[in-house]
């Protein structure tokens, strides 16, 4: 046949196309060390980290900073695609708390085990690790954590409040006296409130879901929540925007001066003494309210979690690698430079600590018997229903309101719920 | 076919299937596939979440859908934007095709100015957009409501999504209009003018019957695209304050919720509700696809 010697070429050139991009994606099938890609959001400080870690293993492995985009939902969008194509190009993820349970259900993170595991849980705080926790079973390394304050003006506030009730007590006294009184939060339909709503949930020893997070409880505790809840957005003791607001605008009402508490993560700390340092010398910190003045409250944690893919290639160096990224040193690092709370209880110890996290003792205390959100892999649908029933608050009713979300979150663990 | 074919005819008839055959085999693979296979996933609870609860539920996921007061809200708000959009399109694509066709200086440059809008990638224009409306940065906003945030709320974010559509789509109305009118002869319209037709008369009895198979064709498209609205509203407001159309909802439930189940079941009826406008003007009100028919020939 004459056409034979074509033919050739054509499967040659077939060949050329199929296999150049192909190894261009493989990378390391050079005998060079296997690249660990590491998914995070963005961290101003994050590459310091890395460095030192890449000399730590001392040629074994080379991570890669791969930054995510800036929004919580691009990030998890992205990720989420990623691995359910199974793309083996992703190793170390940084998670946030509430996706960990999710991607575990989903099977697209591996089990931490043996001493990988045993390390993750030496003198790392309980509450940070029950976020990285599944059916039991570890699934994610603590990176950082966080939990909010009660700021109050001590100018204004001599004594400050151990419950709800007493804030809300003082703030009317305040406001009848004619001076700034308004409590700040974020009470917009956003995961800000759920937060709010958890915190107060765990702080009158209530529960959301049942122990096996297979079912939508709402016990006594949870309806008590609700109740307070309602009694602070209509107390008159808030401010117009509370409805709306989420962390920043909440924070520069509390700077602009009408607020006499302010309830908020540590952030407001630093960027009030840029923004508006007179205050901030009048300005306190304190434990968050509780619900019962006998109990003290808990605090709901944020923070992210490293994970490793199901479909990393090098599972054995991604957990190393992790572990590097996260340990106690590296905390501390971040802590100072980029102002994330540690999850290993020792350095909160550290000199360095106190004058980077003046209210750290506080932040501690809080995160000994911190609250963690719903566990669930349907979290996120669960915080929908949740934000859409809350808000706005004033329109609670305890009960009806702890029977539809009884409802709506039982659909949404048996995958009936629809998102908005 | 009955009439005995002769040995050359069929063998050109099965060279006809041959050829067509890769065509068809790309349409099934690219068309046929990915809706045959939505279909089958919406007959199942297939939450990604929870890989081993996946089950075959018959037509529960459709019962959960619309039985969902979300649903039926995203459902209106489609229906009001398309009906909104389309029926102010039709008029100000009308009358710039008639500035279009008449323009006699700098024909092309109208033309080119006039589609500019249509040009530019939605996305990229649904951001200026929003940067408009927004209070500080947007010029819109402080001129427009000086005291509000109109992308907070639920009517106002509605009318600027609408506005938007109705910028970045009038163009494409007004280039299939503009073909429409290419249509009516001119000796017809000066008839008309020496039987003492007024301009409206010969709008209304004579250009506009003789363009009619053009205008079913434009609103056809368009009633067809507007209902597929996604990247004015996913940029703007993202879907927030009930501004959901059904195909951001099926978007945030299929790649936000992970719930491909339920998220299929709403690829299904948006298919369903395209497949039946498509047939309500095909059907009654006799629009003709270019090429389908004796009448869409011309």
């Amino acid at each position: 046949m004459g056409d034979t010697p074509r033919k050739g070429w054509r499967a040659l050139a077939a060949t050329v196309l199929v296999t150049v991009p192909l190894a261009a994606c493989g990378g390391q099938d050079d005998g060079g060390p296997p690249t660990i890609n590491f998914y995070n959001p963005p961290v101003e400080n994050m590459q310091t980290v890395i460095d030192e870690c890449n000399a730590a293993a001392n040629g074994r492995y080379q991570i890669v900073y791969r930054v995510l985009p800036r929004g919580a939902d691009d990030q998890r969008v992205q990720m989420v695609r990623r691995l359910a194509a199974e793309d083996p190009s992703m190793d170390v993820l940084g998670l946030d708390v509430t996706w960990t349970q999710e991607f575990a259900g989903a099977e697209w993170i591996r089990e931490w085990t043996g001493a990988d595991a045993a390390e993750v849980r030496d003198g790392t705080l309980p509450g940070p690790l029950e976020s990285a926790t599944y059916e039991d079973r570890l699934y994610a390394a603590p990176n950082n954590t966080n939990v909010q304050l009660l700021w109050y003006r001590s100018d204004l506030v001599p004594n400050p409040p151990r419950t709800w009730d007493e804030m809300i007590a003082q703030a009317q006294q305040l406001k009848a006296q004619g001076r700034p009184y308004q409590v700040i939060t974020m009470g917009a339909q956003y995961e800000g409130l759920v937060v709010l709503y958890n915190t107060l949930v765990a702080s009158a020893g209530g529960a959301i879901l049942s122990e096996d997070g297979k079912t939508a409880v709402l016990d006594d505790g949870a309806v008590r929540a609700l109740d307070v809840l309602k009694r602070f957005a209509t107390a008159g003791v808030t401010s117009p925007s509370f409805t709306n607001a989420l962390e920043d605008p909440a924070r520069l009402e509390f700077q602009g001066g009408n607020g006499a508490f302010q309830l908020n993560w540590p952030y407001v700390y630093p960027a009030m003494q840029e923004a508006a340092p007179d205050l901030a010398r009048t300005v306190r910190w304190a434990r968050y309210p509780g619900v019962d003045a006998n109990t003290p409250s808990r605090v709901t944690i944020g923070g992210t979690n490293l994970a490793v893919s199901a479909y990393s290639r090098y599972p054995a160096e991604s957990f190393e690698a992790a572990r590097c990224l996260r340990n106690a040193e590296h905390q501390k690092y971040a802590a100072i430079n980029d102002g994330v709370p540690p999850t290993i209880e020792a350095v909160y110890a550290e000199p360095e600590m106190a004058e980077a996290y003046p209210m750290k003792d506080v932040i501690l205390a809080e995160l000994q018997d911190a609250s963690v959100r719903p566990l669930s892999p349907a979290y996120q649908n669960i915080s929908t229903v949740m934000s859409a029933t809350l808000s706005p608050p004033g329109d609670i009713d305890p009960e009806s309101t702890a029977e539809q979300l009884r409802q709506e979150i039982q659909d949404a663990l048996d995958s009936k719920g629809v998102l908005p | 076919m009955s009439t005995v074919l002769s040995e050359g005819k069929k063998q050109e008839r099965r060279l006809g299937w041959l050829l067509c055959a890769p065509a068809a085999v790309v349409m099934v693979a690219v068309t046929a596939y990915p809706i045959l296979y939505s279909v089958w996933l919406s007959l199942q609870r297939f939450d990604l979440k929870f890989p081993d609860e996946r089950q075959f539920v018959g037509l529960d996921n459709y019962v959960t859908v619309l039985s969902n007061g979300y649903w039926w809200t995203a459902f209106g708000v489609t229906m009001l934007i398309t009906v909104v959009t389309v029926a102010i399109e039709l008029v100000l694509g009308m009358g710039l095709a008639l500035i279009m066709h008449r323009t006699l200086v700098g024909r092309g440059l109208v033309r080119t100015a006039a589609l500019i809008p249509y040009g530019i990638v939605t996305v990229v224009a649904a951001f200026s957009w929003r940067y408009a409306w927004t209070p500080d940065t947007g010029y819109l906003a402080n001129l427009v409501t000086p005291d509000g945030a109109p992308l907070t709320e639920r009517a106002g974010s509605l009318a600027i999504i609408i506005v938007a559509e109705i910028w970045k789509t009038t163009p494409f109305m007004a280039l299939l209009l503009m073909a429409g009118l290419a249509l009516v002869p001119d000796e017809l319209m000066r008839a008309a003018s020496m039987d003492g037709a007024t301009w409206w008369q010969r709008f209304t009895k004579v250009m506009l019957p003789v363009m009619k198979p053009a205008i079913l064709v434009a609103l056809l498209f368009r009633t067809l695209d507007s209902v597929r609205v996604f990247d004015n509203i996913y940029v703007l407001t993202a879907g927030a304050n009930e501004t959901s159309s059904v195909s951001m909802i099926a978007y945030n439930n299929l790649l936000r919720g992970l719930n491909l189940g339920i998220g299929s079941t709403m690829s299904v009826l948006i298919f369903l509700t395209v497949a039946l406008i498509a047939f309500v003007f095909v059907k009654l009100f006799g629009t003709a696809a270019p090429g389908a028919s004796d009448e869409g020939r011309r």
